[in-house]
């Protein structure tokens, strides 16, 4: 190796890690980013990914620590290798912004959405569709003789299929979460 | 527990922070402000006669002293008229504390009276900013306001503080009780890292050091370990607009700015190096050229407080986060207990191809005839103002290329001008802010005659200040570098690039009782010169330079760093449809 061929990227310590030499790629990563939960939080973190360009697939918020007043949001966006980490050191930055993980690139994770699907039909048609919300596990909240609402829990693929398969059957309405994500293990 | 009023709670607090002067613009909403400044006397209050003004002016300072510069503006107007400023100072990574008041919180959201959504606004033009709803939490927010703009890569915020939290009692606290939040940047810089730098110092035979404007708002040990590296390594260092200053300009291994507007030198040997080390510089478009052109045989290392300036727009091989002062301070005491090595013959060769450059003087000029060239008036201007305690502030345009090219800064601090954001009425109100805060130095603003009519205003604020700043107008009646961008792009169609209605520069400077100096004669340009430095106050001096003159070297849009352009005989056909769109 010549003297002047350095590794790729810094140490671990460092802030910055290369992952992946860059590519030109698009990617799909899931980040969690740990917020104070104070006025304008959102509008500013929603501000930096307009401001910049970026883009935003699918957002989740909510305060999950009620003392310490934190939120925390999921945001599912694409973008080159380069792209997403330049979205994960530009939230870094930010004052409100306590950790940013990108869920994709630290190891396992889980991602589920809720979504709750509004379908009318009688007939076959209402047979069907109760037959598949069981394949899909998904549950009834509401019904009447003309319709259902159900509810359905899954990775957001899982809620496309099962989106898609309520068309022909009478879909009405869709309301979905977008995606909360965590990773696996002890840690 | 002292209690006292919101309004106290500022003033106290901007004390406590070891704050000297404000510049602002009262209002109905910050009255109760005004009221509690005017019933003390350790802290002064600027008048300015526009709200921008104030920002420009704060920056000034700021980037004069190494202090935060601070704001003070009322609701509504007041605080959108801050914008541009506050802009700028994100732009350029200047620390601003903005304070503005708002509407009482019990009106907030009903379109009251010079009710605007001050925090809205501006939370994309600062580094952040807080809307204070309840005096309990004031003066920690404004603590907490001053470490945030003033660690890390520094930045403007804003506290927006409603008429009725100002009124209202509340408790003190002290900045060392104060809970300034999370906020902590890292200084450090990763020990791995900067030994892979240090390996890169050692095997180099075509260094070069482009170091920015994080260098200098590092603080003075930054420039001087710089100072160190430079002189123990012998490597040639060149600087963007922002860092001009940090290495001085008469050191041996000075190639000058680099970029756009950069000198042959600087430029060739960033394009034909294969070892940059990048300091407190962040690979701005003016400064890359081409992006897929830059430097294409160079490993890189890239030294900034801001992660997310690294790897942004040119990919690095070694990233370093850090403050600049203590990375470097790492580097050298790394290198020299490795034994101080590097490849000296390679470097002396390399040096050698830089000469060759160097010998085109690519900032030759002719002054002949009549008319005064704007180079020879800066010329001038340098030589007859070098040994003088001097501070330089500049407009937009030509004339601030023209001023970086060819002026020298020997210190850091001593250069104030708008570069990331490039804007037109920064340079007057920025150097009554710097002469405020260097009441017996000389201060110079650069100007153009149409940047300078952007914030002729402030006339009235060194005048009624004895802010002694002295306005150095290249007048050529001319959008000079909208006009050369016509010239070169769009085939001499020279639209609304033309300075009409000029008002006389004397009498507009006599109007306001200042002193008013016009020349047009190159032989009468020194005693000129040397009359508006004696004038003990403010000098309006309108230098007719020639009109048409372009700003050269100049690497045009869409080009690289070895496609630049010398002079006018190069320009024919210079730039083509793809770099014509870039700005
Ligand atoms: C606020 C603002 N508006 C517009 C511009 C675009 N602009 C850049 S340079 C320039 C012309 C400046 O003219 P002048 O101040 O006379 O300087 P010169 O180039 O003639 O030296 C303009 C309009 C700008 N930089 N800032
Ligand atoms: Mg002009």
């Amino acid at each position: 190796m010549s003297p002047l061929d350095l590794k790729k990227g810094s140490s671990k310590k460092s802030a910055y890690d290369l992952r992946t030499p860059f590519s030109d790629v698009n990617e799909r990563h899931t980040l969690a980013v740990l917020v104070d939960n104070v006025d304008g939080v959102l509008a500013r973190v929603i501000g930096l990914f307009s401001g910049r360009g970026y883009n935003i697939d699918s957002l989740t918020v909510a305060e999950v620590d009620h003392t310490g007043h934190r939120s925390r949001i999921t945001v599912v966006t694409t973008g080159t290798p380069q792209v997403i980490v330049q979205i994960k050191h530009q939230l870094e930055r930010m004052v409100v912004v306590h950790e940013v993980h990108d869920l994709t690139v630290e190891g396992a994770s889980v991602e589920r959405e809720l979504a709750l699907v509004k379908v009318r039909g009688t007939g076959d048609l209402r047979v069907e569709a109760l037959r598949t919300a069981e394949v899909f596990r998904a549950r009834v909240m509401d019904t009447t003789l003309q319709s259902f609402v159900f509810e359905l829990t899954g990775a957001p693929e899982k809620v496309d299929a099962f989106v898609e398969l309520m068309v022909p059957l009478g879909l009405v309405e869709v309301a979905r979460t977008g995606v909360a994500a965590i990773a696996r293990g002890a840690e | 527990m002292t209690r006292m009023s919101g309004a106290e709670i500022v003033v106290k607090a901007l004390k406590d922070q070891g704050v000297d002067t404000v510049f602002g613009y009262p209002g109905g909403a910050v009255l109760p402000i005004y009221d509690a400044i005017f019933q003390q006397n350790d802290i002064r209050h600027i008048l300015v006669r526009h709200e921008q003004a104030a920002t420009h002016a704060a920056e000034g300072y700021a980037r004069s002293t190494g202090k935060p510069g601070i704001v003070l503006v009322t609701s509504g107007p007041g605080a959108t008229n801050a914008v541009t400023g506050l802009t700028d100072a994100l732009l350029d990574s200047i620390p601003l504390v903005v304070l503005s008041g708002q509407v009482p919180t019990f009106m907030i959201g009903n379109d009251a009276f010079q009710e605007a959504d001050t925090v809205g606004i501006t939370r994309p033009c600062t580094k952040h900013n807080w809307l204070v709803k309840d005096t309990d939490n004031l003066a920690n927010t404004l603590h907490q306001a001053f470490h945030v703009a003033t660690s890390g890569r520094p930045g403007p915020v804003l506290i927006d503080i409603p008429k009725d939290v100002q009124f209202a009692d509340g408790t003190y606290v002290k900045p060392e009780k104060a809970n300034k939040g999370h906020y902590a940047p890292q200084v450090k810089g990763d020990v791995d890292a900067i030994t892979q730098a240090v390996e890169l110092l050692e095997t180099a035979k075509r260094p070069i050091l482009y170091t920015g404007g994080g260098v200098i708002n590092s603080g003075t040990a930054a420039s001087q370990l710089l100072r160190e590296l430079v002189g123990e390594t012998g490597f040639p260092i060149t600087s963007t607009l922002m860092g001009l200053g940090a290495y001085p300009a008469s050191g041996e291994a000075w190639l000058g700015m680099l970029g756009m507007h950069g000198t042959y030198e600087a430029n060739m040997a960033m394009h034909d190096c294969d070892a940059m080390i990048c300091i407190g510089a962040r690979f701005d478009d003016r400064i890359t050229g081409r992006t897929d052109a830059f430097s294409p045989k160079s490993k890189k290392v890239h030294i900034d407080i801001d992660p997310s300036s690294i790897n942004k727009i040119i990919r690095v091989d070694v990233p370093i986060v850090g403050d600049i002062a203590h990375v470097l301070e790492d580097m050298l005491r790394i290198w020299k207990a490795r034994g101080r090595k590097t490849r000296s013959e390679e470097v002396a060769k390399w040096w050698k191809k830089i000469d060759g450059w160097r010998e085109k003087q690519c900032l030759s000029y002719e002054q002949k005839g009549p008319i005064i060239k704007p180079q020879y008036a800066l010329q001038r201007l340098e030589a007859l103002t070098k040994k003088y305690d001097r501070y330089i502030t500049t407009e937009v345009g030509q004339h601030q290329m023209w001023a970086a090219q060819y002026l020298g800064f020997e210190d850091p601090h001593r250069w104030m001008t708008s570069g990331g954001l490039g804007t037109m009425g920064y340079g007057f109100p920025s150097s009554i802010g710097v002469q405020i805060a260097h009441p017996e130095s000389l201060v110079i603003n650069v100007a153009g005659e149409a940047s300078w009519l952007m914030n002729m205003q402030e006339l009235g604020t060194a005048m009624q200040f004895r802010a002694p700043v002295k306005q150095f107008i290249l007048n050529n009646e001319r959008l000079g570098m909208v006009r050369q961008w016509q010239e070169l792009l769009h085939g001499e169609r020279y639209s609304s690039s033309w300075s009409e209605s000029l008002p006389d520069f004397v009498k507009l400077a006599e109007a306001f009782g200042a002193k008013g100096i016009q020349c047009s004669d190159p032989d009468g340009l020194d005693d000129a010169i040397m009359e508006m430095i004696e004038h003990d106050g403010p000098v309006v001096f309108d230098c007719l330079v020639e009109k048409h003159e372009n700003c050269f070297p100049m690497i045009p849009s869409g080009k690289a760093h070895n496609e630049m352009l010398l002079g006018d005989a190069s320009t024919q056909g210079a730039i083509q449809a793809g770099g014509a769109v870039m700005v």
